[in-house]
Protein backbone atom coordinates (compact mmCIF):
# COMPACT_ATOMS: atom_id res chain seq x y z
CA UNK A 1 0.00 0.00 0.00
CA UNK A 2 1.89 3.55 -0.98
CA UNK A 3 2.62 5.45 1.96
CA UNK A 4 0.71 8.71 1.57
CA UNK A 5 -2.77 6.82 1.42
CA UNK A 6 -3.91 7.26 5.08
CA UNK A 7 -3.52 11.41 5.04
CA UNK A 8 -4.37 12.60 8.31
CA UNK A 9 -8.03 14.06 7.97
CA UNK A 10 -8.32 17.89 7.12
CA UNK A 11 -8.70 20.25 10.22
CA UNK A 12 -12.24 20.43 9.06
CA UNK A 13 -12.84 16.73 9.12
CA UNK A 14 -13.53 15.00 12.30
CA UNK A 15 -11.87 11.96 13.64
CA UNK A 16 -12.66 8.66 12.07
CA UNK A 17 -15.48 6.30 13.21
CA UNK A 18 -13.89 3.47 13.23
CA UNK A 19 -16.08 1.44 16.04
CA UNK A 20 -19.06 0.48 13.53
CA UNK A 21 -18.49 -3.29 12.77
CA UNK A 22 -16.81 -3.66 9.06
CA UNK A 23 -19.41 -4.51 6.81
CA UNK A 24 -17.58 -4.71 3.65
CA UNK A 25 -13.90 -5.36 3.42
CA UNK A 26 -11.72 -5.44 0.24
CA UNK A 27 -8.23 -6.99 1.17
CA UNK A 28 -5.17 -6.12 -1.18
CA UNK A 29 -7.54 -6.52 -4.40
CA UNK A 30 -6.28 -7.05 -8.19
CA UNK A 31 -8.23 -6.86 -10.96
CA UNK A 32 -7.38 -7.46 -14.53
CA UNK A 33 -9.72 -7.79 -17.59
CA UNK A 34 -8.81 -8.35 -21.37
CA UNK A 35 -8.80 -6.11 -24.32
CA UNK A 36 -8.17 -6.74 -28.15
CA UNK A 37 -5.03 -4.79 -26.87
CA UNK A 38 -3.83 -7.37 -24.21
CA UNK A 39 -4.57 -7.71 -20.13
CA UNK A 40 -5.39 -4.41 -18.14
CA UNK A 41 -4.92 -4.11 -14.86
CA UNK A 42 -7.93 -1.95 -13.88
CA UNK A 43 -7.02 -1.98 -9.95
CA UNK A 44 -3.60 -2.37 -8.34
CA UNK A 45 -3.33 -3.80 -4.91
CA UNK A 46 -6.39 -1.38 -3.20
CA UNK A 47 -7.60 -2.36 0.70
CA UNK A 48 -10.15 -1.05 2.19
CA UNK A 49 -13.24 -1.33 4.47
CA UNK A 50 -16.55 -0.14 5.19
CA UNK A 51 -18.22 0.09 8.28
CA UNK A 52 -21.93 -0.74 8.98
CA UNK A 53 -23.82 2.73 8.42
CA UNK A 54 -20.72 3.95 6.26
CA UNK A 55 -21.38 5.51 3.32
CA UNK A 56 -17.59 5.45 1.18
CA UNK A 57 -17.51 7.48 -1.79
CA UNK A 58 -15.01 5.91 -3.88
CA UNK A 59 -13.62 9.14 -5.94
CA UNK A 60 -11.41 9.62 -9.08
CA UNK A 61 -10.87 10.29 -12.67
CA UNK A 62 -12.54 8.03 -15.37
CA UNK A 63 -10.38 4.94 -16.00
CA UNK A 64 -8.95 4.80 -12.29
CA UNK A 65 -11.20 1.26 -12.27
CA UNK A 66 -13.23 2.65 -9.35
CA UNK A 67 -16.14 1.04 -11.32
CA UNK A 68 -14.64 -2.04 -11.98
CA UNK A 69 -14.20 -2.20 -8.13
CA UNK A 70 -17.45 -2.00 -7.60
CA UNK A 71 -18.69 -4.98 -10.43
CA UNK A 72 -16.00 -6.95 -8.04
CA UNK A 73 -17.94 -6.25 -4.93
CA UNK A 74 -21.10 -6.80 -6.95
CA UNK A 75 -19.39 -10.31 -7.91
CA UNK A 76 -19.72 -9.49 -12.21
CA UNK A 77 -16.19 -9.68 -12.17
CA UNK A 78 -13.22 -11.91 -9.88
CA UNK A 79 -10.69 -10.42 -8.42
CA UNK A 80 -7.19 -11.52 -10.23
CA UNK A 81 -5.93 -11.56 -6.71
CA UNK A 82 -7.06 -10.66 -3.02
CA UNK A 83 -10.15 -11.18 -1.48
CA UNK A 84 -13.42 -9.26 -1.07
CA UNK A 85 -15.31 -10.17 1.72
CA UNK A 86 -18.58 -9.26 2.95
CA UNK A 87 -19.86 -9.69 6.48
CA UNK A 88 -16.90 -11.82 6.78
CA UNK A 89 -17.68 -14.29 3.95
CA UNK A 90 -15.92 -14.07 0.55
CA UNK A 91 -18.17 -12.80 -2.43
CA UNK A 92 -18.55 -15.49 -4.85
CA UNK A 93 -21.03 -13.84 -7.21
CA UNK A 94 -23.70 -11.60 -7.83
CA UNK A 95 -26.51 -11.33 -5.22
CA UNK A 96 -29.30 -9.56 -3.59
CA UNK A 97 -27.30 -8.82 -0.38
CA UNK A 98 -25.18 -6.17 -2.66
CA UNK A 99 -28.26 -4.25 -4.65
CA UNK A 100 -26.47 -2.21 -7.63
CA UNK A 101 -27.67 0.79 -8.58
CA UNK A 102 -25.98 1.37 -12.03
CA UNK A 103 -25.45 4.83 -14.37
CA UNK A 104 -27.24 3.41 -17.37
CA UNK A 105 -31.15 3.97 -17.04
CA UNK A 106 -31.78 1.03 -18.92
CA UNK A 107 -31.40 -1.40 -15.96
CA UNK A 108 -34.97 -1.44 -15.00
CA UNK A 109 -37.33 -4.52 -16.59
CA UNK A 110 -38.69 -2.90 -19.41
CA UNK A 111 -41.60 -4.96 -19.30
CA UNK A 112 -42.68 -4.36 -15.38
CA UNK A 113 -44.19 -0.84 -14.59
CA UNK A 114 -42.35 1.12 -11.72
CA UNK A 115 -43.79 -1.22 -8.94
CA UNK A 116 -43.72 -4.46 -10.59
CA UNK A 117 -39.76 -3.87 -11.02
CA UNK A 118 -39.37 -3.21 -6.89
CA UNK A 119 -41.55 -5.91 -6.50
CA UNK A 120 -40.58 -8.41 -9.13
CA UNK A 121 -36.71 -7.69 -7.46
CA UNK A 122 -38.31 -8.34 -3.72
CA UNK A 123 -40.14 -11.62 -4.46
CA UNK A 124 -36.81 -12.59 -6.27
CA UNK A 125 -34.77 -11.35 -3.48
CA UNK A 126 -36.33 -11.33 -0.09
CA UNK A 127 -38.89 -14.13 -0.97
CA UNK A 128 -42.32 -12.26 -0.72
CA UNK A 129 -45.22 -13.26 -1.58
CA UNK A 130 -46.70 -11.13 -4.39
CA UNK A 131 -49.32 -9.11 -2.21
CA UNK A 132 -46.62 -8.06 0.28
CA UNK A 133 -44.17 -7.48 -2.61
CA UNK A 134 -46.48 -5.49 -4.33
CA UNK A 135 -47.36 -3.76 -1.03
CA UNK A 136 -43.99 -2.67 -0.24
CA UNK A 137 -42.99 -1.81 -3.70
CA UNK A 138 -45.53 0.58 -3.61
CA UNK A 139 -44.21 1.99 -0.10
CA UNK A 140 -40.79 2.70 -2.13
CA UNK A 141 -42.62 4.19 -4.73
CA UNK A 142 -43.58 6.84 -2.88
CA UNK A 143 -41.02 7.20 -0.89
CA UNK A 144 -38.94 8.52 -4.00
CA UNK A 145 -41.83 10.53 -5.01
CA UNK A 146 -43.54 8.21 -7.63
CA UNK A 147 -46.65 7.16 -6.03
CA UNK A 148 -48.36 8.13 -8.85
CA UNK A 149 -46.50 6.68 -11.55
CA UNK A 150 -46.57 3.12 -10.10
CA UNK A 151 -48.46 1.56 -12.52
CA UNK A 152 -46.55 3.60 -15.43
CA UNK A 153 -43.63 1.50 -17.28
CA UNK A 154 -40.10 2.42 -17.61
CA UNK A 155 -40.19 3.98 -21.30
CA UNK A 156 -42.87 6.55 -19.72
CA UNK A 157 -40.62 7.84 -17.64
CA UNK A 158 -37.39 10.63 -17.50
CA UNK A 159 -33.77 9.84 -16.72
CA UNK A 160 -34.26 11.27 -13.09
CA UNK A 161 -36.97 8.96 -12.56
CA UNK A 162 -35.74 5.74 -13.80
CA UNK A 163 -33.29 6.25 -11.14
CA UNK A 164 -35.43 6.95 -8.56
CA UNK A 165 -37.19 3.80 -9.13
CA UNK A 166 -33.80 1.91 -9.43
CA UNK A 167 -32.57 3.17 -6.03
CA UNK A 168 -36.19 2.34 -4.79
CA UNK A 169 -35.91 -1.39 -5.70
CA UNK A 170 -31.88 -1.72 -4.31
CA UNK A 171 -33.51 -0.02 -0.74
CA UNK A 172 -36.20 -2.01 -1.14
CA UNK A 173 -34.56 -5.66 -0.65
CA UNK A 174 -32.68 -4.01 1.82
CA UNK A 175 -28.90 -5.45 1.13
CA UNK A 176 -26.43 -5.55 3.68
CA UNK A 177 -24.27 -2.27 1.19
CA UNK A 178 -25.62 -0.01 -1.16
CA UNK A 179 -23.34 -0.38 -4.40
CA UNK A 180 -24.01 3.21 -6.58
CA UNK A 181 -22.21 3.44 -9.45
CA UNK A 182 -22.68 7.27 -10.58
CA UNK A 183 -26.02 6.57 -10.42
CA UNK A 184 -26.62 10.69 -11.32
CA UNK A 185 -23.92 10.87 -13.84
CA UNK A 186 -26.37 11.30 -16.73
CA UNK A 187 -28.88 13.58 -15.31
CA UNK A 188 -28.61 16.82 -15.75
CA UNK A 189 -27.38 19.38 -13.20
CA UNK A 190 -30.68 20.23 -11.64
CA UNK A 191 -31.79 16.68 -10.91
CA UNK A 192 -28.43 15.58 -10.03
CA UNK A 193 -28.56 17.78 -6.98
CA UNK A 194 -32.05 17.21 -5.88
CA UNK A 195 -31.57 12.86 -6.00
CA UNK A 196 -28.23 13.42 -4.04
CA UNK A 197 -30.08 15.61 -1.23
CA UNK A 198 -32.93 12.64 -1.65
CA UNK A 199 -30.23 9.98 -1.07
CA UNK A 200 -28.62 11.11 1.12
CA UNK A 201 -32.41 11.09 3.23
CA UNK A 202 -32.86 7.96 2.62
CA UNK A 203 -29.30 6.85 3.39
CA UNK A 204 -29.81 8.53 6.74
CA UNK A 205 -33.22 7.70 7.68
CA UNK A 206 -32.86 3.75 7.08
CA UNK A 207 -29.04 3.71 8.26
CA UNK A 208 -28.11 1.88 4.86
CA UNK A 209 -24.30 1.00 4.41
CA UNK A 210 -23.00 2.23 0.52
CA UNK A 211 -20.36 1.92 -1.63
CA UNK A 212 -20.73 5.08 -4.04
CA UNK A 213 -18.46 5.74 -7.26
CA UNK A 214 -18.45 8.95 -8.48
CA UNK A 215 -15.86 11.82 -10.65
CA UNK A 216 -17.22 14.59 -9.13
CA UNK A 217 -15.83 15.67 -5.84
CA UNK A 218 -18.53 17.98 -4.59
CA UNK A 219 -20.58 14.37 -5.42
CA UNK A 220 -18.23 12.83 -2.93
CA UNK A 221 -17.89 15.35 -0.50
CA UNK A 222 -21.81 15.59 -0.18
CA UNK A 223 -23.21 12.04 -0.87
CA UNK A 224 -20.37 10.22 1.57
CA UNK A 225 -18.74 9.98 5.26
CA UNK A 226 -15.65 9.28 3.71
CA UNK A 227 -14.16 9.47 0.82
CA UNK A 228 -11.32 7.32 -1.29
CA UNK A 229 -9.35 8.93 -3.73
CA UNK A 230 -8.21 6.56 -6.28
CA UNK A 231 -5.50 7.43 -8.78
CA UNK A 232 -5.60 6.22 -12.63
CA UNK A 233 -3.79 3.35 -14.43
CA UNK A 234 -4.04 1.17 -12.49
CA UNK A 235 -6.17 2.44 -9.54
CA UNK A 236 -4.34 2.93 -6.55
CA UNK A 237 -5.89 4.88 -3.41
CA UNK A 238 -3.98 8.32 -3.36
CA UNK A 239 -5.99 9.50 -0.78
CA UNK A 240 -8.50 9.39 2.57
CA UNK A 241 -10.70 12.06 3.48
CA UNK A 242 -13.35 12.00 6.36
CA UNK A 243 -16.31 14.22 5.78
CA UNK A 244 -18.70 15.64 8.75
CA UNK A 245 -21.31 18.08 9.28
CA UNK A 246 -19.34 20.53 9.36
CA UNK A 247 -17.53 19.98 5.49
CA UNK A 248 -21.33 19.84 3.91
CA UNK A 249 -21.71 21.49 0.78
CA UNK A 250 -22.14 24.93 1.37
CA UNK A 251 -20.04 25.49 3.95
CA UNK A 252 -16.31 27.42 4.01
CA UNK A 253 -14.76 23.78 4.78
CA UNK A 254 -16.19 22.30 1.88
CA UNK A 255 -14.98 24.31 -0.82
CA UNK A 256 -11.18 24.33 1.11
CA UNK A 257 -11.78 20.56 1.40
CA UNK A 258 -12.98 20.32 -2.35
CA UNK A 259 -9.67 22.95 -3.71
CA UNK A 260 -7.66 20.28 -1.27
CA UNK A 261 -8.63 16.83 -3.52
CA UNK A 262 -8.96 18.48 -6.63
CA UNK A 263 -4.95 19.53 -6.23
CA UNK A 264 -4.49 15.71 -5.15
CA UNK A 265 -6.37 14.41 -7.90
CA UNK A 266 -4.36 16.31 -10.33
CA UNK A 267 -0.86 15.46 -8.84
CA UNK A 268 -2.01 11.69 -8.25
CA UNK A 269 -2.88 11.40 -12.16
CA UNK A 270 0.12 12.48 -13.14
CA UNK A 271 2.49 10.92 -10.82
CA UNK A 272 0.55 7.98 -11.48
CA UNK A 273 0.63 8.02 -14.73
CA UNK A 274 4.50 7.94 -14.98
CA UNK A 275 4.28 4.73 -12.23
CA UNK A 276 1.35 3.27 -14.27
CA UNK A 277 3.50 2.26 -17.13
CA UNK A 278 5.91 0.38 -15.57
CA UNK A 279 3.38 -1.73 -13.89
CA UNK A 280 1.08 -2.34 -16.93
CA UNK A 281 5.06 -3.32 -18.59
CA UNK A 282 4.89 -6.07 -16.03
CA UNK A 283 1.61 -8.05 -17.01
CA UNK A 284 1.46 -7.17 -20.28
CA UNK B 1 -49.95 11.88 -33.84
CA UNK B 2 -53.51 12.98 -35.39
CA UNK B 3 -55.16 12.42 -31.86
CA UNK B 4 -54.60 16.13 -31.59
CA UNK B 5 -56.96 16.73 -34.17
CA UNK B 6 -59.73 14.61 -32.69
CA UNK B 7 -59.72 16.71 -29.27
CA UNK B 8 -60.27 19.81 -30.89
CA UNK B 9 -63.32 21.55 -30.66
CA UNK B 10 -66.18 20.70 -33.56
CA UNK B 11 -65.83 23.74 -35.58
CA UNK B 12 -62.43 23.80 -35.41
CA UNK B 13 -61.70 20.33 -36.99
CA UNK B 14 -64.96 21.38 -39.57
CA UNK B 15 -62.94 23.47 -41.75
CA UNK B 16 -59.68 20.98 -41.59
CA UNK B 17 -59.38 18.25 -44.28
CA UNK B 18 -60.94 14.91 -43.67
CA UNK B 19 -58.21 13.23 -41.55
CA UNK B 20 -58.65 9.48 -41.75
CA UNK B 21 -57.26 6.86 -39.13
CA UNK B 22 -55.14 3.96 -40.81
CA UNK B 23 -57.65 1.59 -40.54
CA UNK B 24 -60.20 3.87 -42.48
CA UNK B 25 -57.20 4.46 -45.21
CA UNK B 26 -57.01 1.07 -45.71
CA UNK B 27 -60.37 0.32 -46.46
CA UNK B 28 -60.15 3.60 -49.13
CA UNK B 29 -57.24 1.90 -50.83
CA UNK B 30 -58.78 -1.47 -50.64
CA UNK B 31 -61.79 -0.51 -52.39
CA UNK B 32 -60.39 1.89 -55.01
CA UNK B 33 -57.98 -1.15 -55.78
CA UNK B 34 -61.11 -3.56 -55.72
CA UNK B 35 -63.23 -1.12 -58.18
CA UNK B 36 -59.72 -0.59 -60.66
CA UNK B 37 -59.99 -4.18 -61.07
CA UNK B 38 -63.81 -4.44 -61.45
CA UNK B 39 -63.46 -1.93 -63.87
CA UNK B 40 -60.38 -3.40 -66.02
CA UNK B 41 -61.82 -7.03 -66.28
CA UNK B 42 -65.22 -5.48 -67.70
CA UNK B 43 -63.05 -4.10 -70.07
CA UNK B 44 -61.10 -6.83 -70.92
CA UNK B 45 -64.50 -9.06 -71.38
CA UNK B 46 -62.40 -12.12 -70.95
CA UNK B 47 -63.56 -14.07 -67.48
CA UNK B 48 -61.03 -16.91 -68.76
CA UNK B 49 -57.74 -15.15 -68.13
CA UNK B 50 -59.00 -12.49 -65.44
CA UNK B 51 -62.59 -12.54 -63.35
CA UNK B 52 -64.11 -9.39 -62.48
CA UNK B 53 -64.13 -8.71 -58.31
CA UNK B 54 -67.51 -9.49 -57.98
CA UNK B 55 -67.49 -13.16 -60.15
CA UNK B 56 -64.84 -13.69 -57.75
CA UNK B 57 -66.25 -12.78 -55.14
CA UNK B 58 -69.08 -15.04 -56.05
CA UNK B 59 -66.97 -17.97 -56.77
CA UNK B 60 -65.50 -17.32 -53.22
CA UNK B 61 -69.15 -17.21 -51.77
CA UNK B 62 -69.97 -20.51 -53.68
CA UNK B 63 -66.98 -22.46 -52.81
CA UNK B 64 -67.22 -21.83 -49.43
CA UNK B 65 -70.75 -22.83 -49.05
CA UNK B 66 -70.31 -25.86 -50.73
CA UNK B 67 -67.45 -26.78 -48.38
CA UNK B 68 -64.75 -27.29 -51.17
CA UNK B 69 -62.72 -23.82 -49.97
CA UNK B 70 -62.77 -25.10 -45.79
CA UNK B 71 -61.77 -28.11 -46.20
CA UNK B 72 -58.93 -27.06 -48.45
CA UNK B 73 -57.76 -24.24 -45.80
CA UNK B 74 -57.86 -26.64 -43.28
CA UNK B 75 -55.70 -29.06 -44.74
CA UNK B 76 -53.55 -26.05 -45.61
CA UNK B 77 -53.53 -24.57 -41.94
CA UNK B 78 -52.91 -28.45 -40.27
CA UNK B 79 -50.15 -29.21 -42.50
CA UNK B 80 -48.85 -25.48 -42.08
CA UNK B 81 -49.28 -25.38 -38.24
CA UNK B 82 -47.53 -28.96 -37.58
CA UNK B 83 -44.62 -27.46 -39.43
CA UNK B 84 -44.57 -23.84 -37.92
CA UNK B 85 -45.11 -25.51 -34.03
CA UNK B 86 -41.73 -27.95 -35.07
CA UNK B 87 -39.68 -25.28 -36.37
CA UNK B 88 -40.46 -23.54 -33.12
CA UNK B 89 -39.08 -25.75 -30.74
CA UNK B 90 -36.13 -26.63 -33.18
CA UNK B 91 -35.12 -22.97 -33.24
CA UNK B 92 -35.74 -22.76 -29.29
CA UNK B 93 -33.27 -25.49 -29.57
CA UNK B 94 -30.55 -23.92 -31.49
CA UNK B 95 -31.06 -21.19 -29.41
CA UNK B 96 -30.78 -22.23 -26.58
CA UNK B 97 -27.50 -24.20 -27.69
CA UNK B 98 -25.78 -20.96 -29.60
CA UNK B 99 -26.87 -19.12 -26.61
CA UNK B 100 -25.42 -21.30 -24.11
CA UNK B 101 -22.23 -22.58 -26.04
CA UNK B 102 -19.51 -21.45 -28.32
CA UNK B 103 -19.99 -23.92 -30.34
CA UNK B 104 -23.44 -24.08 -30.58
CA UNK B 105 -22.74 -20.18 -31.77
CA UNK B 106 -20.85 -21.51 -34.51
CA UNK B 107 -22.95 -24.12 -35.15
CA UNK B 108 -25.95 -21.61 -35.46
CA UNK B 109 -24.17 -19.27 -37.68
CA UNK B 110 -22.72 -21.81 -39.86
CA UNK B 111 -26.15 -23.52 -40.23
CA UNK B 112 -28.30 -19.99 -40.81
CA UNK B 113 -25.62 -18.80 -43.56
CA UNK B 114 -25.81 -21.96 -45.49
CA UNK B 115 -29.33 -22.92 -45.25
CA UNK B 116 -30.76 -19.31 -45.33
CA UNK B 117 -30.50 -18.59 -48.47
CA UNK B 118 -31.87 -21.97 -49.69
CA UNK B 119 -34.94 -22.02 -50.48
CA UNK B 120 -37.46 -24.07 -49.10
CA UNK B 121 -39.27 -25.01 -52.14
CA UNK B 122 -35.96 -26.22 -53.66
CA UNK B 123 -35.72 -29.01 -51.16
CA UNK B 124 -39.58 -30.48 -52.28
CA UNK B 125 -37.79 -33.04 -54.23
CA UNK B 126 -35.77 -34.34 -51.57
CA UNK B 127 -38.56 -34.28 -49.23
CA UNK B 128 -40.45 -36.30 -51.74
CA UNK B 129 -37.71 -38.58 -51.62
CA UNK B 130 -36.97 -39.41 -48.48
CA UNK B 131 -40.84 -38.58 -47.15
CA UNK B 132 -42.78 -39.78 -50.34
CA UNK B 133 -45.52 -37.77 -51.67
CA UNK B 134 -47.58 -36.66 -48.29
CA UNK B 135 -47.80 -34.19 -45.53
CA UNK B 136 -44.83 -35.30 -44.10
CA UNK B 137 -43.11 -33.74 -46.74
CA UNK B 138 -44.81 -30.30 -46.77
CA UNK B 139 -44.17 -30.48 -42.70
CA UNK B 140 -40.14 -31.11 -44.06
CA UNK B 141 -39.83 -28.02 -46.24
CA UNK B 142 -41.83 -25.59 -43.72
CA UNK B 143 -39.95 -26.86 -40.74
CA UNK B 144 -36.60 -25.19 -42.72
CA UNK B 145 -38.53 -22.52 -44.33
CA UNK B 146 -39.28 -21.17 -40.47
CA UNK B 147 -36.35 -22.78 -38.29
CA UNK B 148 -33.61 -20.78 -40.14
CA UNK B 149 -34.76 -17.28 -39.90
CA UNK B 150 -36.58 -17.85 -36.74
CA UNK B 151 -33.24 -19.02 -34.58
CA UNK B 152 -31.57 -16.23 -36.07
CA UNK B 153 -33.82 -13.41 -34.84
CA UNK B 154 -34.02 -14.74 -31.77
CA UNK B 155 -30.02 -15.20 -31.61
CA UNK B 156 -29.94 -11.79 -32.59
CA UNK B 157 -32.36 -11.25 -29.47
CA UNK B 158 -30.66 -12.54 -26.51
CA UNK B 159 -27.05 -11.07 -27.88
CA UNK B 160 -28.68 -7.62 -28.11
CA UNK B 161 -29.94 -7.82 -24.18
CA UNK B 162 -28.38 -4.71 -22.79
CA UNK B 163 -25.25 -6.10 -20.39
CA UNK B 164 -26.55 -3.83 -17.90
CA UNK B 165 -29.99 -5.19 -17.57
CA UNK B 166 -28.06 -8.51 -17.40
CA UNK B 167 -26.14 -7.62 -14.36
CA UNK B 168 -29.06 -5.86 -13.00
CA UNK B 169 -31.00 -9.50 -13.25
CA UNK B 170 -28.33 -11.05 -11.90
CA UNK B 171 -27.85 -8.66 -8.74
CA UNK B 172 -31.50 -9.56 -8.05
CA UNK B 173 -30.54 -13.09 -7.74
CA UNK B 174 -31.33 -14.78 -11.17
CA UNK B 175 -29.33 -17.37 -12.43
CA UNK B 176 -30.30 -20.49 -14.81
CA UNK B 177 -33.94 -21.23 -16.35
CA UNK B 178 -34.76 -17.79 -14.32
CA UNK B 179 -32.56 -15.48 -15.66
CA UNK B 180 -33.29 -17.17 -19.35
CA UNK B 181 -37.18 -16.85 -18.75
CA UNK B 182 -37.99 -14.37 -16.37
CA UNK B 183 -34.96 -11.60 -18.10
CA UNK B 184 -33.68 -12.76 -21.21
CA UNK B 185 -36.90 -13.98 -23.25
CA UNK B 186 -38.73 -11.22 -22.04
CA UNK B 187 -35.94 -8.85 -23.18
CA UNK B 188 -35.30 -10.66 -26.25
CA UNK B 189 -39.19 -10.53 -27.07
CA UNK B 190 -39.32 -8.38 -29.67
CA UNK B 191 -36.65 -9.78 -32.05
CA UNK B 192 -38.52 -12.87 -31.08
CA UNK B 193 -41.70 -11.63 -31.96
CA UNK B 194 -40.59 -10.23 -35.43
CA UNK B 195 -38.78 -13.74 -36.31
CA UNK B 196 -42.17 -15.42 -35.83
CA UNK B 197 -44.04 -12.92 -38.02
CA UNK B 198 -41.21 -13.53 -40.48
CA UNK B 199 -41.35 -17.71 -40.60
CA UNK B 200 -44.94 -17.32 -40.83
CA UNK B 201 -44.58 -15.63 -44.31
CA UNK B 202 -42.22 -17.93 -45.16
CA UNK B 203 -44.22 -21.03 -44.27
CA UNK B 204 -47.33 -19.34 -45.43
CA UNK B 205 -45.53 -19.09 -48.77
CA UNK B 206 -43.16 -22.40 -49.23
CA UNK B 207 -46.46 -24.49 -48.16
CA UNK B 208 -48.74 -22.56 -51.13
CA UNK B 209 -45.92 -23.35 -53.45
CA UNK B 210 -45.25 -26.71 -52.61
CA UNK B 211 -49.19 -28.08 -52.68
CA UNK B 212 -49.01 -26.92 -56.34
CA UNK B 213 -46.09 -29.23 -56.96
CA UNK B 214 -47.92 -32.52 -55.42
CA UNK B 215 -50.98 -33.28 -53.76
CA UNK B 216 -52.85 -35.17 -56.76
CA UNK B 217 -52.03 -38.30 -54.51
CA UNK B 218 -52.69 -36.82 -51.48
CA UNK B 219 -56.43 -37.01 -51.35
CA UNK B 220 -56.70 -34.06 -49.14
CA UNK B 221 -54.83 -31.58 -50.97
CA UNK B 222 -54.58 -28.10 -49.91
CA UNK B 223 -55.34 -24.27 -50.60
CA UNK B 224 -52.11 -24.69 -53.58
CA UNK B 225 -53.77 -27.67 -55.00
CA UNK B 226 -56.71 -26.15 -54.84
CA UNK B 227 -55.92 -23.27 -57.15
CA UNK B 228 -53.91 -25.56 -59.21
CA UNK B 229 -56.44 -27.57 -59.98
CA UNK B 230 -59.27 -25.06 -60.75
CA UNK B 231 -55.94 -23.57 -63.17
CA UNK B 232 -55.83 -26.78 -64.90
CA UNK B 233 -59.90 -26.87 -65.15
CA UNK B 234 -59.89 -23.40 -66.18
CA UNK B 235 -62.03 -22.35 -63.54
CA UNK B 236 -60.32 -18.77 -63.17
CA UNK B 237 -62.90 -17.35 -61.29
CA UNK B 238 -61.97 -20.07 -58.55
CA UNK B 239 -58.11 -19.40 -59.34
CA UNK B 240 -59.02 -16.22 -57.69
CA UNK B 241 -61.12 -16.99 -55.49
CA UNK B 242 -58.48 -19.64 -53.82
CA UNK B 243 -55.73 -16.74 -54.13
CA UNK B 244 -57.81 -14.01 -52.33
CA UNK B 245 -57.97 -16.59 -49.37
CA UNK B 246 -54.49 -17.06 -49.17
CA UNK B 247 -54.60 -13.24 -48.81
CA UNK B 248 -57.00 -12.62 -46.53
CA UNK B 249 -55.63 -15.77 -44.25
CA UNK B 250 -52.49 -14.08 -44.43
CA UNK B 251 -53.92 -10.55 -43.34
CA UNK B 252 -55.66 -11.96 -40.71
CA UNK B 253 -53.25 -13.83 -38.53
CA UNK B 254 -51.27 -10.56 -39.02
CA UNK B 255 -53.73 -8.07 -37.65
CA UNK B 256 -55.74 -10.62 -35.67
CA UNK B 257 -52.50 -12.77 -34.05
CA UNK B 258 -49.09 -10.72 -34.14
CA UNK B 259 -50.69 -7.22 -34.10
CA UNK B 260 -52.23 -8.22 -30.94
CA UNK B 261 -49.46 -9.69 -29.61
CA UNK B 262 -47.34 -6.83 -30.37
CA UNK B 263 -49.82 -4.25 -28.45
CA UNK B 264 -50.24 -6.28 -25.55
CA UNK B 265 -46.60 -6.21 -25.00
CA UNK B 266 -43.83 -4.64 -26.87
CA UNK B 267 -45.34 -1.44 -27.89
CA UNK B 268 -46.65 -1.06 -24.07
CA UNK B 269 -43.34 -1.65 -23.48
CA UNK B 270 -41.97 0.83 -25.48
CA UNK B 271 -39.16 -1.83 -26.92
CA UNK B 272 -40.89 -1.74 -30.45
CA UNK B 273 -38.26 -2.00 -32.97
Amino acid sequence: MPAESRVPPPTAGKPARRSAPTALAVDHVTLRYATSAGIVTAVEDVSFTIGTGERLALLGPSGCGKSTLLRAVGGFLKPASGEIRLGGLPVKGPGPDRMVVFQEFDQLLPWRTVAGNIAFALRRARGLSRAEAHAVALDWAGRVGLAKFADAYPHTLSGGMKQRVAIARAFAVQPAILLMDEPFAALDALSRRRMQDELLGLCEETGATCLFVTHAIDEALHVGTRVLVLSPHPGRIAAEYEVSEATRRGTAPFGLLEAEIQARLFAGSRGADEGGSDHEDDHV
Amino acid sequence: MSDGTLHLPAAASLRRPLVLGPGARRAVILALLAAGWELYARWLGNSLLLPTFLETLGALWSETLNGELPQRVWASLEVLLTGYAIGIVLAAVITALAVLTRWGESLLSLLTSMFNPLPAIALLPIALLWFGIGSSSLVFVIVHAVLWPLALACHAGFRAVPPTLRMAGRNIGLSGPSYVFALLVPAALPSILSGLRLGWAFAWRTLIAAEMVFGASARSGGLGWFIFTNRAQLETANVFAGLLTVILIGLAVETLVFATLNRVTVRRWGQES
